[in-house]
Parts: structure tokens; C-alpha cells; sequence
């Protein structure tokens, strides 16, 4: 016991932290940042299994981010259906179309995979802008009712109105995702993950099904993009083709990338601080995307690793002259 | 039957536009193995200096042209420089990326400069030719030309002169090139700006016939890969082949069956070779790229 929390001090103080922040944090719009922070995060972890554990980047992921806010839209909206039945129901309509695109598009490696999925994301994009009669056409979808109150037996009813509760329903759903992923890169399945990304032919050829194991990794993620897309959809209230948008994939690519690729703590890192540091550089609001490209151009090519990256080899650094005196 | 005729027609002129794009495209993806997405942009950024030298300091068509295809060849070289050359070895998708990174930098650059709004360049061949019941404008019938010439020019280049066959030694076998003196720095700078120069001249030839707006680059640069793999990695002929094919299936796709969904089809058939051949239609073998 002793020796665990020796050793996860760390992230169970970050743990208290993060259930404390509705406390210190009161102003409507700041806790607003935070909430949709932690829901980015949950797509960027998702863009991380694909793209980071397993070598695949799938630049579809706004598409499917989409069809989970989407698919919760219109059950919710349209259908009436409460929230706690449609937000699995968008998750696994996203992971079920992510299993039939993928079908043909994993066939492919590298840049063609790349190029492939961003056909696709423009393709839902596209249905998402011309399809009026379920989508709405680009005015999208208003009036998506929030998450459907919790009765719990003997406590009373759970309603998700206040910015609080709403930030709680995100943090879960963050921790669970977080898990899960854990679990994943963790196990036998999550070493062939990522024995398929740092060397496909060389992974075959030790018996691993590299196209059953990219297309778990990519039905997985699209999973959860689908999951945080549903969510975002439930408490944003209306949503419109631009959820789609190449420019959502490349907010996940980049929150991915800057914060560290093939880590669990850099996509969230990256969530948060890149909106955090946009929030702050508001005179450079119209210089915005030409930094986020130059950014992306930078880390690329001298900090592939991002900033996880560069805190790991920073701390062999001092690991090594620790032991040299 | 009229109608289909224009259609093709209108599918001729897309589709030769895209070619050009395509084979400066194809020289460098396949070629060089650089995956340049931002190279629709750069045909965007052509578009765009052509429309400030005619609309703002008010130069002539022809020189405009001139002008921007001699300007996008240098931006070319400097993409080059700044983006892919620290990245000529490293494996994977990085390289994707950091041209990704390119192409939201120009689109941005431009939208700042130009505002996001569309903008038309003047037609200076507004006549009208009726063919058998086919209108074509003398600005549609010049594309095609343009699009002709500047292919034959590209193939004499690449065939018949000295520098132009490094560029061909170099997609062979890049040490072989190297042991005989080929600056490898220099054919890739070459071929960014011959890429970026065509790319610039069929933006400037189609502009006065469509609008130009800062997002039109994403869609041609992701049209002109679609094509690239269509074609097969490198060959010539097979991007001039999928140029066609593609202006074909969205001039007769939209005309029939659906103008908002024209680019579905394009992009639709793209997943589908794919799936059926992930090396594309006329490709080789490749290697994880």
C-alpha cells in the first residue's frame, strides 16, 4: 500500500484536484473552458489509440466525433429517446461505421490510409451539410435536451443543469476512457497495438493479425470519439456540420501531438492546455490557426514526441547524472 | 444526349485542370515520396496573386499568369526548404503532418489577407463558340489547351533535357543518383517548383471561370491525391488518366444525379479502388509509406 502510493502519489493528488475544481473554479465561462477540455481530451485519447498504440492516422476522427453527436441528436431530439439509452447508442453507431469503413480503408498503409480516412471525414462531412431531413443541412440540430435526470434510490434525483454536474459527467466519462485505454495498452492486445505500429511486416510475421488488430484499435476509438461527440452534443445543444470539419480532426491531431503521442498523459495535457493557451493569446484570435500550423510544423520536425516526450528524455537526462555521481 | 454532351465536355475541362494539378502532385509523392498535402494550396495561393496582380495592381491577364506561376515555383522551393527537407528521412506519417501543417498556415495567411469570402477574376475570353448545341466559352476551350501544351512541355523537360532526367534518376534509385553526382538538395528543390508552377497556372487558367475562396485548396489538394493514387504513384500518364476520369465522374455524377454530392462520388470511388487495390489503380508495390 505504502509502496503504490509512493509511487502514484502523483496522479492521486491531479485525481483530487480534478474533483475539487467545481470548488475554486466558479466563473460560468471558465469552468465552460474546463468541462470541454476534458471532453476534448476524451476524443484525443481515442485519436491517440489509433494514431499513437498503433500507427494509423486516421484523420476521419472529427467525422466520427460527429456521428456520435449526431446519432445523439437526432435519438434524443427527434426520437425522443432518453439520453442514457442514445448516448451508447451514438457510441456504437460511430464504432459500427468506423467497423464497415475500416473493412476497406485498413487495407491500406501510411499516407494512403491518411488520405483515405480524410475522404471519409469529408464524405460525412458532406452528408452531414446536404442530408436536411435528418441532419438539418447545415443549420444542424438546436434543442438537443440535456442529459436525462439520475434517479438514485433513497439519494433522489441527478440532475445535470448546473456547470458542476455537467463538469462531473464529463470527468466520469474522462476516468472511464482513461481506464479503458490503460487496461488496453497495458494488456497482450495493447503490445500487438503497438508491435503493429513500430513494424508491420516484422509484426505479421511473428503471427500477429495486424488488419484484425488495426481494425480493433480504430473500432475502439471511434468508439469513444463517438462517446465524447454525443456528449458534446447533449451540452452544447445544437450542433452543425462544422463538428465534422477537417478542422475538429485537426484539433484532436494537434492536442495529440503537441501533448505527446503514444502517451495516456499527453492527449489530455494537450486538450487542456492548447484551449487554455488560446484563451489567453485573445488579441491573437485571427492569428490563431497560422500559429496552431507553424506549431504543428515545429513540433514535428524537432519535438516529435511533444511535450511527454521531451519530459521523459529531460528526466533520463537527470537520472543519468544521478548515477554517474 | 445534348446534355451528356456538355457534360463530358465540362468533364474534359475539369478533368484537365485536374491533371496539372495531379502531375505536379505526382512528381512529388511519387517521386520524391513526399506526401505534400498542402499542394492544393498551393494552387490557392496561385489563384490568389494572380486575382492581386489583376485586381489590385492592375496588370494585364497574361503577365498576371506569368507572375504567379514564377512566384508559386519559389514558394515552392521554400516549402521545400522549411518544411520537407528536415523531414527527407524520417519515416511514417510525419511528413503528412507537417504538410498539413503548411496547408492550414497558407489557407490562414490567405483568409487574413483576402478575407474568407469569394472572389472572381475578370474573364479576358468571354466568347461564346456553339458546337453542336454544346456551349463552350473560349476561356473552357483554352484550359484545355493550356493543360496540353503544358503537359507535352513537362514530358519534353523531363525526356529530353539533362536536368529534367535527374529528376527521373533520382525517383530510380536516389544513392545510384547520388554516386553520379545528382545533387539529390537541388532535384527536389527543382521538383517543388515545377510542382508549385503548374499548380499555379491551372488555378490561374480555371480562376476567371469559378470563384476563388481561401478553402478551395483543401478540396484540389485532396482531389489531386485521389488522382495520384488513381493514376498510380509517379506515372505521368496515369495522373493525365485519372484527371479525366475524375473531372468525368463529377461533371456526369453531378450532372445526373446529385450537384451537392459531386464530390462524394470522386472521393466515394477513391475509398472504393482502395479497398479493392490498396496500392491504387496502376501502382507498384510499395512499402509501409
Amino acid at each position: 500500500m505504502m509502496t503504490w502510493l509512493r509511487n502514484n502519489w502523483f496522479y492521486l493528488l491531479v485525481l483530487v484536484v480534478a474533483l475539487l475544481v467545481p470548488l475554486f473554479i466558479t466563473n460560468r465561462y471558465h469552468s465552460q473552458v474546463i468541462t470541454m477540455s476534458c471532453l476534448f481530451a476524451i476524443g484525443a485519447l481515442s485519436l491517440n489509440l489509433i494514431l499513437g498504440y498503433t500507427g494509423q492516422a486516421s484523420l476521419a476522427h472529427g467525422g466520427f466525433f460527429a456521428i456520435g453527436a449526431y446519432g445523439v441528436a437526432i435519438l434524443t431530439h427527434t426520437y425522443g429517446w432518453n439520453f442514457w439509452i442514445a448516448l451508447p447508442a451514438g457510441a456504437l453507431l460511430s464504432a459500427l461505421i468506423g467497423f464497415l469503413v475500416g473493412m476497406p480503408a485498413l487495407r491500406t498503409r501510411g499516407s494512403y490510409f491518411a488520405i483515405a480516412t480524410m475522404c471519409l471525414g469529408e464524405i460525412i462531412h458532406l452528408i452531414a451539410g446536404n442530408w436536411m431531413e435528418v441532419t438539418g443541412g447545415h443549420n444542424g440540430i438546436v434543442g438537443i435536451p440535456l442529459p436525462s435526470p439520475i434517479t438514485i434510490p433513497g439519494v433522489g434525483q441527478l440532475t445535470f443543469q448546473s456547470q458542476a454536474a455537467q463538469y462531473y459527467l464529463v470527468l466520469f466519462f474522462l476516468l472511464l476512457t482513461l481506464f479503458v485505454m490503460y487496461r488496453v495498452v497495458n494488456s497482450l492486445r495493447g503490445r500487438t497495438f503497438l508491435a503493429t505500429a513500430i513494424n508491420e511486416d516484422l509484426a505479421e510475421a511473428v503471427g500477429i493479425n495486424t488488419f484484425r488488430t488495426k481494425l480493433l484499435s480504430f473500432v475502439v476509438g471511434n468508439f469513444f470519439a463517438g462517446l465524447a461527440g454525443g456528449i458534446y452534443a447533449s451540452l452544447i445543444g445544437s450542433i452543425s456540420p462544422s463538428v465534422a470539419s477537417i478542422a475538429m480532426t485537426f484539433n484532436f491531431l494537434m492536442y495529440v501531438l503537441l501533448g505527446g503521442v503514444t502517451t495516456l498523459a499527453g492527449p489530455i495535457i494537450g486538450a487542456f492546455v492548447m484551449p487554455i493557451l488560446m484563451e489567453n493569446l485573445q488579441a491573437l484570435k485571427q492569428f490563431q490557426m497560422i500559429i496552431y500550423g507553424v506549431l504543428l510544423i515545429v513540433v514535428i520536425i524537432y519535438f516529435p514526441r511533444g511535450f511527454m516526450g521531451g519530459y521523459a528524455s529531460l528526466r533520463d537526462k537527470l537520472k543519468k547524472k544521478k548515477v554517474g555521481a | 444526349m445534348e446534355l451528356f454532351l456538355q457534360q463530358v465536355f465540362n468533364g474534359v475541362m475539369l478533368g484537365s485542370t485536374y491533371a496539372v494539378v495531379a502531375l505536379g502532385l505526382t512528381l512529388v509523392f511519387g517521386i520524391l515520396h513526399v506526401p505534400n498535402f498542402a499542394h492544393g494550396n498551393m494552387y490557392m495561393l496561385g489563384a490568389y496573386v494572380c486575382f492581386f496582380l489583376i485586381a489590385t495592381l492592375g496588370f494585364a491577364y497574361w503577365p498576371s499568369v506569368a507572375l504567379a506561376v514564377i512566384f508559386l515555383a519559389l514558394c515552392g522551393v521554400l516549402l521545400e526548404f522549411l518544411v520537407f527537407r528536415p523531414l527527407r528521412n524520417v519515416p511514417g506519417i510525419a511528413p503528412f503532418i507537417a504538410a498539413l501543417g503548411a496547408l492550414i498556415v497558407l489557407e490562414n495567411i490567405v483568409e487574413l489577407v483576402w478575407g474568407p469570402e469569394g472572389h472572381r477574376i475578370p474573364n479576358p475570353h468571354p466568347g461564346i463558340l456553339d458546337v453542336f448545341g454544346i456551349i463552350m466559352t473560349q476561356q473552357r476551350l483554352l484550359v484545355i489547351l493550356v493543360a496540353i501544351v503544358a503537359i507535352i512541355l513537362l514530358q519534353l523537360f523531363i525526356k529530353k533535357t539533362t536536368l529534367g532526367s535527374t529528376i527521373e534518376a533520382v525517383a530510380q534509385n536516389k544513392e545510384g543518383a547520388t554516386l553520379v553526382g545528382i545533387n539529390v538538395n537541388r532535384v527536389s528543390a527543382l521538383t517543388f517548383a515545377i510542382a508549385s508552377g503548374l499548380a499555379a497556372l491551372a488555378a490561374c487558367v480555371i480562376a476567371p471561370i469559378f470563384m476563388i475562396s481561401p478553402s478551395m485548396g483543401a478540396m484540389v489538394g485532396m482531389k489531386s491525391f485521389v488522382i495520384v493514387i488513381l493514376g498510380g504513384l509517379g506515372s505521368i500518364p496515369g495522373a493525365i488518366a485519372g484527371g479525366l476520369i475524375l473531372g468525368l465522374i463529377e461533371a456526369i455524377g453531378g450532372g445526373y444525379l446529385s450537384a451537392a454530392y459531386k464530390d462524394v462520388f470522386g472521393f466515394g470511388a477513391l475509398v472504393l479502388i482502395l479497398a479493392i487495390k490498396p496500392t491504387g489503380l496502376f501502382g507498384k508495390e510499395i512499402k509501409g509509406r
